[in-house]
């Protein structure tokens, strides 16, 4: 018997063991529940069964080398992982990045951003029963996917963003396909909120369920939608701008409920939100113009200057052979990921390899808000608020 | 023939008993293969497609498939009641339909019959009290199983059905009061209103003597009562997968867990049955029985929906279905043209014809729902039964008696 077991139960209560593997657990999270009847008296989230490593592997690879190891974290939301990491290291090295690569990068984010929040209307819609819902999510996804697939050939696992830039140019016509993803979106939207929102079955499933009020959830750092909808407009890219989202004009959606409820209807608004930034992104991205920093010893020169030029050739062998190596120092870069504040904290002893990198996951904080949210509800309200906080168990247990 | 006349009592009914298990475990096979055909294709997908033409052959891989596979026995069972209540659900499910009629009574060779196992004068109430008891297999399934999941499922489920039972009963009162027996046949016949059409059935309630009154409320209550009772889509509480994994059929496996599923389809068709009988009409026609042209319509849909399926199917994409699907196609368009040429054979079929088509429709709206509605919190599913559905189905008895006593005095 594990720890958790016996810190909990008494004779007269039942002890569920919900998880790891379990349907609405979304991936191996364990949750012990303490049960009186179906209400629950106490409920603790059990960690650890998707332990990685991958905060430790990243002290063993060079800095570019670590990028593919971020995208396995949160798997729902790789470029941004992509994009806090490589934050960091620029801002370690400190870096300008060119304002078109920049502007790329918010729109690839958002572009996650919405893919992620399908994803998590979906399977949330599916824990509640409506499982016509997660159908349609997944097809609006599937879109997001092939316009990734066309950025950086792969439709998840992308790697695009890289230190200093990004990893490729974009291809060509992808004007008119985002274009046409972000046209028909609306539109899609509109159907879920009609089959959703005013759902009388639905609105007593979220309304009033997992409950918290803004001092706790401040209390336990939540970030992210969860904490937008008890009233805070706490969000990174006002707070602390990055990648030139200052210069975008967009709201941050708020509620004040601090309910299941108000945290969907605060997603579906991010979504509409994250549109109407694509748009302006796409405005801005020009049609010329580099994607990638100036600095020769860390981003790999083209292949033209390879053949050309002979420091050219030198920097690309020392890069790829043995990385670049930063100075001595140790920074942190926080970015607005579809979950709360995903951060990095990179610290260099100035090798090739960082000393240590560790990330502070939006879901393994907010999960923590889960025993205080069901205390006193059902199974069935335990099963939509862990459907709310919107974990991603790859990034909760790095 | 006249050797067996004195046996025909007995040869007669097992026949048809024989007759009827068949075409209902086929019908719910086919019932879950149209299931996951409409629910795929309001979720924007295919569905079953690649186990024969249009994957026609699903229900026969789905049942191979639970025959083969492995049976294992959980620990810690209570090995009686574990085996027992898949054998209870199903055979109370395949009980329920042996007093429905599913048409009116016929005269073959000589021998004149009713279209339905038993014709009993109580057959609602011999209804009622069968799947009354069919909370107890799930009941037991759940507190056999040995497993938390199972256990919360079976309570669930007796909660509900319970509460449940309560006003799916109320709510036929109504029905009763105007009807003055408990036979579904004469129930039937009572709706029959000559020239009326469907005027005449219960949920609109114009009745020939006058004494008749709307059941819509009825109705509904009757609709959203059996939803619960079949344990579907909203009221899918016991099996919620999202919460309680399968619940109480968590630990079953291979043909005892088949059972548990026919059951629930049959009780599907069982109740459907009943609510046309009920409230449409049963085997009655919506059209004014002097329309004596629309006794055709059987002949007119077969006959182009066959050739539909013949020309459609011989453009299949594999070998099998350019040869199988004209085949169905053909026989459908030769049912259609035999019926069109048999008057007599074309009357038989009417009453069947048309508790078929209504039987289906109310089976479209139960997949239709499953696809739609997400589901209810276990407390809500009890405050609506207890506050919502009883007071109504009460009112209703309430209203109906006092309409039909005005009418009688006043």
């Amino acid at each position: 018997m594990t720890t958790v077991e016996t810190a909990i139960g008494t004779a007269k209560t039942m002890v569920l063991n919900m998880g790891p593997q379990h349907p609405s657990t979304h991936g191996v999270l364990r949750v012990l529940l303490e049960l009186d009847g179906e209400n629950v008296v106490n409920a603790v989230p059990d960690l650890g069964y998707l332990h990685t490593g991958i905060e430790k592997s990243c002290e063993d690879k060079t800095y570019s080398q670590a990028i593919t190891l971020t995208d396995r974290m949160d798997y729902l939301n790789p470029l941004g992982n992509n994009l806090v990491y490589c934050l960091a290291v620029e801002k370690l090295l400190g870096l300008e990045i060119p304002k078109r690569a920049q502007y790329i990068r918010v729109m690839m984010v958002e572009l996650q951003r919405i893919s992620s929040h399908l994803v998590w209307l979906g399977t949330h819609a599916l824990d509640m029963g409506a499982m016509s819902v997660m159908l349609y999510c997944f097809r609006e996804r599937e879109e997001i996917l092939k316009i990734f697939e066309r950025f950086a050939g792969q439709r998840m696992m992308t790697s695009y963003i890289r230190i200093g830039g990004l990893a490729l140019e974009p291809p060509a016509g992808w004007r008119e396909q985002v274009k046409r993803f972000i046209d028909m979106m609306p539109s899609r939207v509109d159907e879920y909120e009609e089959l959703l929102t005013n759902n009388r079955i639905w609105m007593a499933r979220l309304k009033g369920v997992g409950y918290l009020p803004p001092e706790t959830l401040i209390a336990l750092s939540t970030t992210g939608p969860g904490l937008r909808a008890a009233g805070i407009p706490f969000d990174n890219r006002k707070a602390f701008p990055y990648c030139s989202y200052e210069e975008f004009e967009f709201n941050i959606p708020t509620r004040t409920e601090s309910d299941s409820f108000a945290r969907y209807l605060i997603r579906v608004q991010e979504i509409r939100e994250s549109l109407k930034i694509i748009r302006q992104a796409m405005d801005k991205i020009t049609d010329q113009g580099p994607i990638k920093a100036e600095a020769p010893g860390v981003i790999p020169p083209q292949r033209e200057k390879m053949k050309t030029e002979m420091e050219a050739l030198i920097y690309h062998f020392k890069i790829f052979t043995e990385g670049f190596s930063p100075p001595v120092g140790e920074v942190y870069q926080a970015v607005e990921s579809p979950r709360g504040e995903l951060g990095c904290f990179i610290a260099s002893d100035g090798s090739p390899k960082p000393l240590r990198v560790h990330f502070r996951s939006p879901s393994f904080v907010n999960l923590q808000a889960l025993p205080s949210m069901v205390k006193g509800q059902l199974i069935a309200d335990t099963v939509a608020s862990i459907g709310t906080i919107d974990i991603v168990l790859g990034e909760v247990d790095r | 023939m006249s050797a067996l006349a004195p046996y025909l009592f007995l040869i007669v009914p097992l026949v048809k008993i024989a007759l009827l298990v068949f075409i209902v475990l086929t019908l719910d096979a086919y019932l879950t293969w149209l299931e996951r055909k409409v629910i795929a294709h309001i979720q924007a997908r295919w569905g079953p497609y690649r186990v024969g033409p249009h994957g026609l052959l699903q229900p026969l891989a789905d049942g191979i498939k639970f025959i083969l596979k492995e049976d294992p026995l959980p620990e810690g069972v209570d090995k009686k009641a574990y085996f027992f209540a898949p054998f209870l659900t199903l055979m109370l499910a395949l009980t329920s339909l042996a007093v429905i009629p599913f048409g009116p009574d016929i005269t073959i060779l000589g021998y004149k019959t009713n279209f339905g196992i038993a014709d009993v004068n109580i057959s609602l109430l011999a209804l009622f009290a069968i799947t009354a008891l069919s909370v107890y297999g799930i009941a037991l399934a759940g507190w056999s199983s040995n497993s938390k999941y199972s256990l919360l499922g079976g309570l669930r489920s007796s909660a509900q059905m319970i509460s449940y039972e309560l006003s799916l009963t109320l709510s036929v009162v109504g029905v009763l009061l105007m009807a003055g027996t408990l036979s579904l046949k004469e129930i039937v016949e009572m709706q029959n209103n000559g020239n009326l059409g469907f005027f005449g059935w219960n949920i609109i309630g114009i009745s020939k003597d006058g004494f008749g009154f709307t059941q819509i409320i009825g109705c509904i209550c009757f609709f959203i009562s059996a939803v619960a009772e079949t344990n579907r889509v909203p009221f899918d509480l016991p099996e919620a997968e999202s919460e309680l994994v399968a619940g109480f059929h968590t630990e079953y496996a291979s043909m005892k867990f088949a059972m548990f599923f026919i059951g629930e389809y049959t009780a599907m068709i069982a109740v459907s049955s009943l609510s046309t009988i009920l409230f449409f009409g049963g085997w009655l026609s919506p059209f004014p029985a002097s329309w004596t042209i629309t006794h055709y319509l059987p002949s007119v849909i077969l006959v182009p929906f066959g050739l539909w399926v013949f020309f459609d199917g011989i453009r299949y994409e594999t070998i099998f279905g350019r040869i199988v699907l004209p085949g169905i196609g053909t026989v459908l368009t030769v049912v259609g043209a035999a019926l069109f040429l048999f008057p007599a054979v074309n009357e038989l079929i009417q009453g069947p014809f048309w508790f078929f088509i209504k039987v289906f429709a109310a089976l479209f709206f139960y997949i239709w729902m499953r696809a739609t509605l997400p589901r209810f919190r276990y407390d809500q599913l009890m405050e609506f039964g207890w506050k919502f559905l009883l007071p109504v189905s009460i009112a209703n008895v309430v209203l109906t008696s006092a309409v039909l006593l005005w009418r009688m005095h006043g």
